[in-house]
């Protein structure tokens, strides 16, 4: 948990996180060099000096670094962990459903563990939910629209293939899409951020949640015309919020334009890990207040309550976690490492 | 003062005729973007060596680019063939390859591309460097203390007696009023100053909503430039001026292009 200047203690669920291996042991080619190398540059483009790794950490961290930054140093009671395969560039791919769970299952209570699936491999594609579901009993899936797959460098929420994904999902009880939304690479002469397909989508799924990681930025003005219409749409801040430390002001602008149009509970805190860490995130969420004129212009703000609600509780009500058993829970479990 | 020698003139010339290229999604120069990474004179043949902040950044905008400091390199009036050589992306050669022997971007991408050769991409991002321009003289004069009703009234011939001063509105002035013109929505000293990119005239009573609307394509073109210039600076870690540069051109511009590249295709 976070324990304020003043003592209050505010539930955090980190809402986007990774444990991957990018090390040059599991690269499979120059494109799995170039995409760790990629993450490490915003790594070291966004966050404060004291806080940069070393390169070789930065590719490969260990279980017990993943526990001591969330939990340990860092304010997190829980984080989702989401599953990037990655294997037409990495050997073992990235940071797999197998790999996430096992480090679940060593911290209990601690970890949410979203799956994922290509819906280009059609059948296949249906059979792995399958198994997901009955053997990690997962609530949520992070897709990954500009993964290459074989010939294709991409794919779009409402292809017709992802459909019958998404179908299932909400038969199984898969609630939680949520969709990375940055650079792709495909179609190429298209605008590259394109976030239309989560409208369509969204419409066409409303017992679904879908949570649009980097609310879409670079084309914030697209995903607020979405999110303003589509109860079921959600923005993660992950991307957005290091610039708290860098670009202040300009952050202040971009979280004044969510909570306007996509609202303040409909907003999900996420640090990226291990692109940047949630302590000096979090931190500095809390102390962070609107420049006066921003705030009049939009007529919102981000009081306490409302900062509650984004770095834990709107998580907690999409994941049904039962805040109050889960503190209780947590606070009967020692935080260290030692208990190993 | 040092005379410029002919070549220097010439490499002068060309950062100039590279000052007009935008990276599309941000409207900013590639030569303030750090993106220009050096310049080859041989006679009437110039290359130009860029580099993006990361290798995964869309190839589409890197073609765009290219082509457009083809183009603008081509114009100056010594200049026979120019070629572009962008370096450590994962479609550098098809970029290059298709720039350099004019083949187009659906040719040179086949299959990865949907067919229209990049024009309504363009389009679009033009409309947005409208868009960011406009926004930045108007808040500049609201905030001078023009009533909306002042700006909505306001000729093109009132917006050029017009004060900026130095910052940023000062600098998007004649870049506003550049596209202004050439889109055609204003000709003459008489005509409005403000109108929307599909023609229409600001109203007072529209003014708040309408800024609304460019604020957000600000921010959108501000993540990407915030983000693109550091991942840059992080990528390249920018050298330090030695003894033997900058050269004269650069001091004179105020800009530090990279090494020599090495020969690209």
């Amino acid at each position: 948990m976070y324990k304020t200047p003043d003592g209050k203690e505010i539930f955090v669920i980190d809402g986007h996180i990774h444990f991957w291996d990018g090390s040059p042991e599991n690269q499979r080619n120059v494109h799995g060099k170039q995409f760790i190398d990629c993450f490490y540059a915003y790594h070291t483009a966004l966050s404060p000096k004291e806080q940069l790794w070393e390169k070789a950490k930065f590719e490969k961290y260990s279980e017990d670094d993943l526990y001591r930054d969330l939990f340990v140093d860092g304010p997190d009671d829980m984080a989702i962990v989401q599953s990037t395969y990655l294997k037409d560039f990495y050997k073992n791919g990235f940071n797999t459903l197998e790999r996430n769970a096992a480090v679940a299952e060593r911290f209990p209570d601690r970890f949410i563990v979203n799956g994922s699936f290509d819906p280009r491999d059609g059948e296949k594609a249906l059979e792995y939910i399958h198994f997901m579901k009955e053997t990690y009993d997962i609530k949520g899936v992070k897709m990954y629209t500009a993964e290459w797959n074989g010939s294709s460098k991409g794919w779009r929420l409402d292809d017709p293939d992802a459909y019958r994904c998404f179908e299932l999902c909400e038969k199984l009880g898969i609630r939680n899409i949520h969709v990375h939304k940055g650079p792709t690479i495909l179609p190429l002469n298209k605008d590259a951020f394109d976030v239309h397909d989560v409208d369509n989508a969204a419409t066409d799924f409303q017992g679904l949640n879908w949570i649009v990681e980097h609310c879409g930025l670079p084309r914030l003005d697209d995903f607020c015309w979405i999110a303003v219409q589509e109860t079921n749409v959600y923005g993660g801040l992950a991307v957005a919020l290091p610039f708290i430390h860098s670009r202040p002001r300009y952050f202040a602008e971009v979280i004044s334009e969510l909570l306007f149009w996509v609202g303040e509970d409909n907003l999900l805190f996420g640090s990226d890990y291990a692109i940047w860490t949630p302590q000096w995130l979090v931190e500095k969420f809390w102390a962070f207040e609107l420049p006066e004129d921003i705030r009049e212009e939009r007529g919102v703000d981000l009081t306490p309550a409302v900062k509650e609600k984004i770095l834990g509780l709107n998580a907690a009500r999409i994941y049904d976690v039962d805040v109050e058993a889960k503190r209780s829970a947590l606070a009967s479990t020692p935080v260290t490492l030692a208990a190993e | 003062m040092e005379r410029l020698t002919a070549t220097e003139e010439r490499r002068r010339a060309v950062w100039r005729a590279l000052d007009r290229v935008t990276d599309p999604e941000l409207d900013d120069p590639i030569t303030d973007m750090g993106f220009v990474d050096g310049i080859e004179i041989a006679g009437g043949s110039v290359e130009v060596a860029f580099r993006l902040p990361t290798y995964w950044c869309s190839p589409n905008f890197a073609y765009l680019m290219a082509e457009d400091i083809r183009r603008e390199v081509e114009a100056l009036p010594w200049v026979e063939q120019a070629r572009v050589c962008l370096q450590d992306h994962m479609f550098a050669d098809k970029v290059n390859e298709g720039v350099n022997d004019g083949t187009g971007f659906d040719a040179s991408f086949g299959d990865m591309a949907s067919g229209d050769d990049l024009s309504a991409l363009r389009a679009k991002f033009e409309v947005k460097a409208f868009q960011r321009r406009q926004e930045s003289v108007l808040l500049h004069l609201r905030a001078a203390g023009c009533t909306d009703a002042e700006i909505a009234a306001m000729t093109l011939a009132a917006f050029d007696l017009a004060d900026f001063g130095e910052g940023e509105a000062a600098a998007q002035k004649p870049r506003y009023r550049e596209m202004l013109l050439a889109k055609g929505l204003a000709r003459e000293g008489a005509d409005l100053a403000f109108r929307t990119w599909e023609g229409a005239p600001l109203t007072p009573a529209g003014m708040a909503d309408y800024l609304g609307t460019l604020r957000q394509v600000r921010i959108n073109m501000e993540f990407n430039g915030a983000l693109c210039r550091r991942l840059k600076s992080t990528r390249y870690k920018e050298a330090e001026l030695g003894e033997d540069g900058p050269g004269l051109v650069d001091f004179m511009l105020g800009r530090v292009p990279g090494q020599t590249p090495p020969a690209c295709i």
